[in-house]
């Protein structure tokens, strides 16, 4: 069978796709890719339908020995990248033969970096997604990250035209890594529970990104947030950041005991007790997903219109990309 | 002299545990791909490893410190 050689699995990288939409209510976070734009372009580079499986490596990038003829893509944080040796271009369609082994160097922008292989990854499909979930090891390959050794299935190449080796994405269309990621954010749906002072500060704060920071969620600190004094509601935790139990949505940010807030992200518990105060926005979870431990971030606050517009612009660069590819 | 990185940001231990010994002091010999040091991040510790061979001349980050990627680490004289 054709597939992929894992030389080395890197730090942590997984098989991702858009996610397992669907089964939230049965507490099933959705996972998938937590760079959406980023795993999207890499796939439209190589041909690929846009929600094809493809690698999300964080940190630290595997290396991979191709055993037939493939277009590979490297998209998401800033890397070099080595084919057999040779540098190759990121946000670029690369062909490779049986026996090219592709390598990443030190990252020096950004903190997850997306590689999609024509014909994506050919791992199962369970309930509908091929994304890993890690927690509790169902999806991707075998339900856990890659390690040192593995044969990654791949699928069959796509039929069709595909994107001419050396066909790029447009610098103006990739993401950049600025000093502080600005994440547009909904306040809502808890943020009663702050004083005014304290929403104040919590969008006035930089925070940084601490150790604790993975798939599930990002912990920061820089701040201490207070709560307005209440009698504890029945059914509700003694922690004046808790509330009676409501479901969270992706990009929710709570804060237990007033400082370290933390943002839950794809494959985060889906439910609970904290007082969410604030959504980030889906298209700026791409940009946190950039952001590594030590880095800065800050909330701006947005309405609903804006967010859905700032949706509609993420789709339209898409759009464009693959108009580029086409001509 | 060889200067070894961080791979990795994240919490930066010399010892394997609390308490512990140090994996590596300074002026003692490290071989490569030995273990000299730790990196917490993501829930995980992660091993870091030399990868040059030597003796170790000066560590430039202390036990519990946070490190940054491609934070200098330590300086090995090569053998």
């Amino acid at each position: 069978m054709n597939g992929l050689i894992v030389h080395t699995g890197g730090l942590y990288t997984t098989v991702q796709d858009t996610g397992r939409d669907g089964y939230y209510e049965i507490g099933m976070p959705p996972s998938g890719a937590l760079d959406q734009f980023s795993y999207r372009a890499a796939n439209l580079l190589v041909g690929n339908p846009e929600g094809a499986a493809a690698l999300e490596a964080t940190y630290i990038g595997p290396e991979l020995e191709f055993t037939d003829d493939r277009l590979v893509a490297v998209t998401g944080a800033d890397v070099p990248v080595t084919l057999s040796g040779e540098p190759v271009k990121p946000w670029e369609t690369i062909p490779v033969k049986a026996g090219d082994v592709l390598s990443f160097a030190m990252i020096t922008g950004g903190a997850r970096v997306y590689l999609a292989v024509s014909g994506g990854i050919g791992v199962p499909d369970y309930l509908g997604s091929r994304s890993t979930y890690t927690l509790t090891g169902l999806g991707g390959f075998e339900g856990r990250k890659l390690a040192d050794g593995d044969r990654l299935p791949l699928g069959e190449r796509p039929v069709g035209t595909a994107p001419a080796p050396g066909s790029g994405v447009s610098e103006s269309l990739r993401p950049s890594f600025p000093e502080v990621a600005e994440l547009r954010t909904v306040v809502g749906l808890c943020s009663y529970r702050l004083t005014d002072a304290a929403l104040r500060s919590f969008l006035e704060t930089t925070w940084k990104v601490t150790k604790d920071a993975d798939r599930v969620g990002y912990r920061l600190r820089g701040g201490t947030l207070d709560f307005v004094e209440r009698e504890q509601p029945f059914g509700a935790g003694s922690d004046p950041a808790n509330v009676v139990d409501l479901g969270y949505p992706v990009g929710s940010i709570q804060v237990p005991g007033g400082d370290e807030p933390i943002v839950l992200l794809n494959d985060a518990v889906t439910g609970g007790g904290y007082a969410t105060i604030g959504t980030v926005i889906s298209a700026d979870r791409d940009r946190i997903a950039q952001t590594k431990t030590g880095d800065q971030v800050s909330f701006v606050s947005v309405d609903i219109d804006q967010a859905l517009a700032a949706r509609r612009e993420r789709r339209e660069r898409l759009d464009r990309i693959s108009n580029e590819l086409k001509e | 002299m060889a200067t070894i990185k961080a791979t990795m940001p994240g919490v930066f231990y010399r010892c394997p545990s609390p308490g512990a010994e140090p994996y590596v002091a300074e002026g003692s010999d490290v071989s490569e791909g030995q273990t000299i040091a730790l990196i917490e991040v993501m829930k995980t510790f992660n091993e870091v490893k030399a990868e040059v061979s030597g003796t170790v001349t000066k560590f430039l980050i202390a036990d519990g410190d946070e490190v940054s990627m491609g934070q200098d680490i330590m300086e090995v004289d090569g053998a």
